[in-house]
């Protein structure tokens, strides 16, 4: 199995206007950075685009919105993004906000072939509004449905010619999942290396769920908080 | 006199027990990391994939690619471990994190919770607070008693949207540690200085005193 792409171009051919992607990353942590300047590039818009966070303004998801090429965002936490919420409160921009454990194994379902699911998670609050709610050990849980897309654009740290994926640190965080949940899953990685170079055991995200992987040319990796303590 | 965010913190931090997985949430809970206890040792769970979470890295040797929930940079202690979001939350909704710390915007008197949204004003989202306070069995609210314009923040009902319902049991503020037993404040602590008739002025929701109400220690 050959999974590797020539480039990001390659990579992005065939996303279109009004799809749904799921982007991975957690704030700007283990986003795939390539892939989202070839969408600038690209100028597709309509996205329905399912992340966590939406980056800041001027890196990330942020660039997505900045050409507003976003019409719905389906995300957890989108503070650190002004103009993000500008849009927001406006109406420019249609959100769904869910709670980040609920967003997390909702993808994970959507790969899994779990249709739906419940959680303790949003019962009692606004998130609950029009879900159904069942009792389960004498705790209300409501019914979330998995959520799939179109394309799943995740990065990774090291990933091999089967697709097969390893993260680093934190940069995994919703990587995994979106990578199970993508009709198409695109993985942009910083060292592609042949099959066999990477132990078996060591895997974390199975190349069955990888239909193209690509090296990124360059990394930025932008920190948002950059906090030091000092020495003794 | 009213505690700043480190004395809260700092009250807050001698609920920690040997041998507890804890999850801090961003703002003043992350500053209960700084005030351990001697002797006991805890391990810090940060919703973004690490368990195992140390200090703040020295100048110079800052990793993008390891973060908290904050999205500030951070180490990881010896023995620490990195995982998906989906098993993140599956140790938090499987209540498997034995104390969570989180602030609040306001807590009422039935132990609702609302830290996520003002509406037409802020509404930066609920991040992994819904999860949080619905799956732990053990939660500690970090929180000012009062609003800038000084408004009380502790209520019979809250007025902005929830996060959670019926989860809070114990809440740490500048002026008190207050107690949530059957769908009444109890004061338990008052922070040195502060005395009972500022706080019970400050309290909005309903609010049992006992005869004597014991300072806050700490050193």
């Amino acid at each position: 199995m050959n999974k590797v792409v020539k480039n990001v171009e390659e990579a992005l051919a065939g996303v279109q206007d009004g799809m749904t992607l799921m982007v991975g990353g957690f704030g700007l942590c283990g986003i795939p950075e390539n892939s989202i300047a070839q969408l600038v590039k690209m100028g597709v818009k309509n996205l329905t685009c399912i992340s966590n966070n939406a980056g800041v303004d001027d890196f990330g998801l942020g660039l997505l919105l900045q050409g507003k090429q976003i019409k719905k965002m389906i995300s957890s936490y989108v503070g650190e993004n002004a103009e993000f919420e500008r849009q927001m409160l406006s109406g420019e921009l249609e959100v769904e906000l869910i709670p980040q454990g609920t967003l997390a194994e909702r993808c994970r379902a959507g790969g899994a072939g779990i249709p739906a699911f419940f959680t303790p998670a949003g019962y009692g609050t606004e998130v609950a509004e029009g879900k159904e709610v069942r009792v389960f050990n004498g705790k209300p849980h409501i019914l979330e449905e998995a959520l799939t897309a179109d394309f799943a654009i995740v990065k990774a740290w090291k990933g091999d010619t089967e697709g097969n994926l390893i993260f680093k640190a934190t940069a995994r965080n919703f990587n995994p999942m979106m990578a199970m949940a993508g009709k198409i899953t695109i993985a942009e990685v910083e060292e592609l290396v042949p099959a066999g170079e990477l132990d078996p055991n060591f895997i974390h995200t199975p190349g069955i769920f990888v239909q193209r992987i690509f090296k990124g040319e360059k990394f930025e990796k932008r920190i948002e908080q950059r906090t030091t303590r000092k020495r003794d | 006199m009213a505690l700043d965010k480190n004395g809260i913190a700092k009250r807050i931090a001698q609920e920690l027990r040997d041998g507890w997985y804890v999850n801090l949430g961003i703002g003043i809970p992350t500053l209960v990391a700084n005030y351990i206890p001697e002797g006991i040792e805890v391990e810090f769970q940060s919703e973004n994939g690490i368990l195992g979470m140390g200090p703040f890295p020295f100048e110079g040797e800052e990793d993008a690619d390891l973060i908290n929930a904050g999205k500030q940079t951070i180490t990881a202690r010896k023995g620490a471990v990195y995982f998906d979001s989906a098993t993140s939350f599956a140790m938090i909704r499987g209540q498997h994190v034995q104390l969570t710390v989180l602030g609040a915007m306001e807590v009422s008197q039935d132990g609702d919770i609302a830290n996520w949204k003002i509406p037409g004003k802020m509404v930066k989202g609920m991040g992994g607070a819904m999860d949080l306070v619905a799956s732990a069995e053990n939660i500690i609210v970090a929180m000012m008693h009062t609003n800038p314009k000084g408004e009380s923040k502790i209520l019979k009902k809250c007025s902005l949207p929830l996060t959670g319902v019926k989860c809070v049991k114990k809440i740490v503020t500048d002026l008190a540690v207050l107690e949530v037993k059957d769908g009444k404040f109890h004061l338990v602590e008052r922070a040195p200085g502060v005395s009972v008739e500022e706080i019970v002025s400050k309290t909005e929701g309903e609010l049992i005193v006992p005869d004597v109400v014991p300072e806050m220690i700490l050193d």
